[in-house]
């Protein structure tokens, strides 16, 4: 083989294997020059939204890592975070302090949330994505009930900031004066124009190296072997169960944090609404990335954040462009969201299906001879 | 004892839960000032509306294909039909029954591929099914904005171009059913004779059909696909064909659900559908890979009376509106019980 065709074989391998970035990367540079908007704003854009989505998307790794596909249910952890935000905003602390106090608040309702997820999804092997997905509706009813009848009623909410008129209940929209970017503007630092979210930076950094340590620890080294064989691992003596459910506990626990530093970020908390999209955005985000069902890393975080966000600043000004319609680029923005995880889950199924239609073949074969 | 516990063992706790909550909410009504006549009437026509939509559920679940998550779909291939009709200009049973027969090619087409596809993923289908639907939902989102549609009924007042979010019906196949061979008594019950002899006759169809060759060869499919194998049965065909059929019970199940609704509710109305009608399956107890039309009708009322009655007995006795709420705990938690039970068998 010369050097030429492994050259040809490493590039088309590339492509192969990053099919789906690439076709962002051209598809957003069509749309950049159609927007008319200067490179200017896209870059702090870009620094903004990898600041307020990075540490939610880093948080569907885990629960990857251990086989269980892409956890829809980080919204349960998005919405243990809300909690913890309204009662801070109700006892009235602000600032940073008032931030991490939300954490520690929220931190063992995530924990109970992320073992209530880990405890379902065990019940549902092999369908968890959509479990996982349904859960998530399903705990947001009962969040509904707690926020807009419990609270205020049973758990006592004095700040009538966010209570409803009528006595009981939180309001639509609660405006987080005062936590608003302040772990964003804790250190600042402007280069050029550009304010830079240095602490929450350095958070994310710090959940990066987490990972990277967790990955070689032996619960990490078990969460890999049940990820690729549950069988296998039980064989081995790891509690299979237990891994998936620590998984879990830990995504959801993320994902809590990550939702606490994504509202800190927009400032106001549409108190029923916020965490909506939490997951879908998260994980279209993680795909765009160029990661699948079932390899994800922490560079397809980052890809993804930014390919995922240029076309949702980009999407709706070119469809304007393009079509007269800003509404068109906001349904395009949706439709590529959904198309995405769905050609992905589509990909990862296809080539299991016919994995095992090898394997049954090649079990056939042995067999005649 | 022995026999309530037998009973208990065959109704399942979730749905003689759901009963007993119904049947409360019924002998609390009057207390309440809710009267039962008008809420019987409006279970009845809920049942009606929604029915054929939980019926489309069947075939999939028979053939191993699990719950149609991907139910918009076939609801996208009903709003096609249903607005090409009103640009044609039919109106009344004419625009009633040409929805149908221009709604069919599209379900026929849709479903076809969606079966397609789902042969090829075959133990993931439900969540590709979710997402399918979300994604052509969203996809036609941008196509109701940009298809020729000229039918001033329909398209934005200004601008000229583009469907209105919700058509009304009126004037065109509004209730086209519903007032057919009516029985009222009194001012407040009402029986849509016709919906319910619609859905009757759907029904029939499914029951039939399911009695027959090719039937029966899907059932088997659903129960075992090794031995459908051997048996000489092809398996994917089947699958296809439940899949063609739950599309079109998608396709009609919206255009009866209109007529009695109102309106035609394009853009984002679809996103959601197919939630409700999995739970009402579900709550009529069948289970991810079995499912029968006496699940469908029981059901569709328990669901549809749970919804019908919360919102007015209990925003008259606490005077607040939990009408959200308990459906949203009510049909994702029943899902939810559902998706785990299920694994717990095969294993």
């Amino acid at each position: 083989m010369t050097r030429k065709t492994g050259f040809k074989d490493t590039i088309s391998r590339l492509f192969i294997g990053n099919a789906v970035p690439i076709m962002f990367i051209i598809l957003i540079a069509f749309a950049i020059p159609l927007s008319g908007f200067s490179s200017g704003y896209l870059i702090q854009e870009m620094v903004t939204r990898l600041g307020r989505d990075s540490f939610l998307v880093l948080s569907l790794l885990l629960p990857i890592m251990a086989g269980m596909g892409l956890n829809f249910g980080i919204v349960l952890g998005a919405m243990s975070g809300q909690i913890g935000i309204i009662l801070v905003t109700n006892w009235g602390i602000s600032g940073v302090g008032g931030l991490f106090l939300a954490m520690a608040v929220a931190t063992p309702l995530a924990v109970l949330m992320g073992w209530i997820a880990g405890v379902v999804l065990n019940r549902a092997k092999g369908r968890e994505m959509v479990t996982s997905l349904i859960l998530g509706y399903f705990i947001n009813g009962v969040y509904q009930l707690v926020v807009l009848y419990i609270m205020g009623k049973i758990i006592p909410i004095k700040n009538s900031a966010i209570v409803l008129s009528r006595g009981y209940g939180i309001r639509n929209a609660i405006d987080l004066k005062g936590m608003r970017q302040s772990l964003d503007k804790l250190i600042p630092l402007k280069i050029g124009d550009i304010p830079i979210p240095v602490a929450t930076f350095i958070f994310i950094a710090l959940l990066c190296l987490f990972i990277w340590w967790f990955a070689k620890t032996k619960l990490g080294h078990d969460m890999r072997a049940v990820g690729q064989d549950m069988a296998v691992a039980e064989d081995s003596g790891i509690k299979v169960e237990r891994t998936r459910i620590i998984a879990i506990i830990l995504s959801t626990v993320l994902a809590c944090y990550g939702q606490i530093i994504f509202l800190q970020n927009i400032g106001t908390l549409n108190t029923y609404n916020s965490h909506d999209q939490t997951a879908t955005f998260a994980v279209a985000a993680l795909l765009i990335g160029g990661a699948s069902v079932v390899r994800a890393s922490i560079p397809n975080v980052f890809i993804g954040v930014i390919l995922f966000h240029l076309m949702f600043v980009v999407a709706p000004v070119a469809g304007k462009e393009l079509m007269g319609s800003a509404m068109i680029g906001e349904y395009f923005r949706v439709f590529v969201s959904y198309g995405i995880i769905a050609v992905s889950i589509v990909l990862y199924s296809w080539k299991r299906v016919k994995e095992r239609e090898r394997a049954r073949r090649s079990l056939r074969g042995t067999k005649e001879l | 004892m022995n026999s309530i516990r037998r009973f208990i063992e065959k109704a399942g706790w979730p749905r003689i839960i759901i009963a007993m909550l119904l049947l409360s909410l019924f002998i609390v009504a009057p207390s309440v000032g809710v009267r039962v006549d008008q809420s019987i009437t409006d279970t009845i026509v809920r049942f009606g509306m929604n029915g054929i939509l939980v019926l489309g559920m069947v075939p999939m679940v028979q053939t191993g294909c699990g719950l149609n998550f991907g139910l918009p779909l076939g609801i996208i291939a009903g709003l096609l039909g249903a607005t090409i009709s009103i640009e044609l200009g039919l109106t009344g049973l004419a625009g009633f029954a040409g929805a149908m027969v221009l709604a069919a090619p599209f379900a026929l087409l849709f479903g076809w591929s969606y079966g397609k596809l789902l042969n090829r993923v075959k133990g993931d289908e439900m969540m590709i099914a979710t997402y399918v639907g979300f994604s052509s939902v969203s996809f036609m989102c941008m196509m109701w904005m940009l298809l020729p549609y000229h039918s001033s009924k329909m398209i934005w007042g200004y601008g000229g171009a583009g469907l209105r979010t919700t058509i009304s019906l009126e004037g065109f196949w509004l209730h086209i059913l519903d007032n057919f061979l009516t029985v009222r008594i009194g001012s407040n019950f009402m029986f849509p004779t016709g919906m319910i002899l619609f859905f009757a006759f759907m029904a029939l169809i499914m029951w039939a059909f399911f009695h027959t060759k090719t039937g029966t060869a899907m059932t088997a499919v659903g129960s075992n696909p090794d031995y459908a194998r051997a048996a000489g049965i092809n398996v994917d065909k089947m699958r296809t064909i439940s899949v063609i059929m739950s599309t079109v019970y998608g396709a009609i199940g919206i255009l009866v659900f209109q007529q009695s609704f109102g309106f035609i509710q394009l853009y984002n109305g679809p996103f959601f559908m197919a939630l409700p009608a999995v739970a009402a399956i579900l709550i009529g107890g069948a289970s991810v890979n079995k499912a029968n039309i006496t699940n469908v009708v029981i059901g569709t009322i328990l669901f549809q009376g749970i919804l019908t009655m919360t919102p007015s007995v209990i925003n008259s006795a606490i005077q607040s509106d939990l009408s959200e709420v308990v459906r949203i705990i009510v049909s994702d938690g029943m899902i939810v019980y559902a998706l785990t039970r299920v694994t717990r068998k095969s294993r």
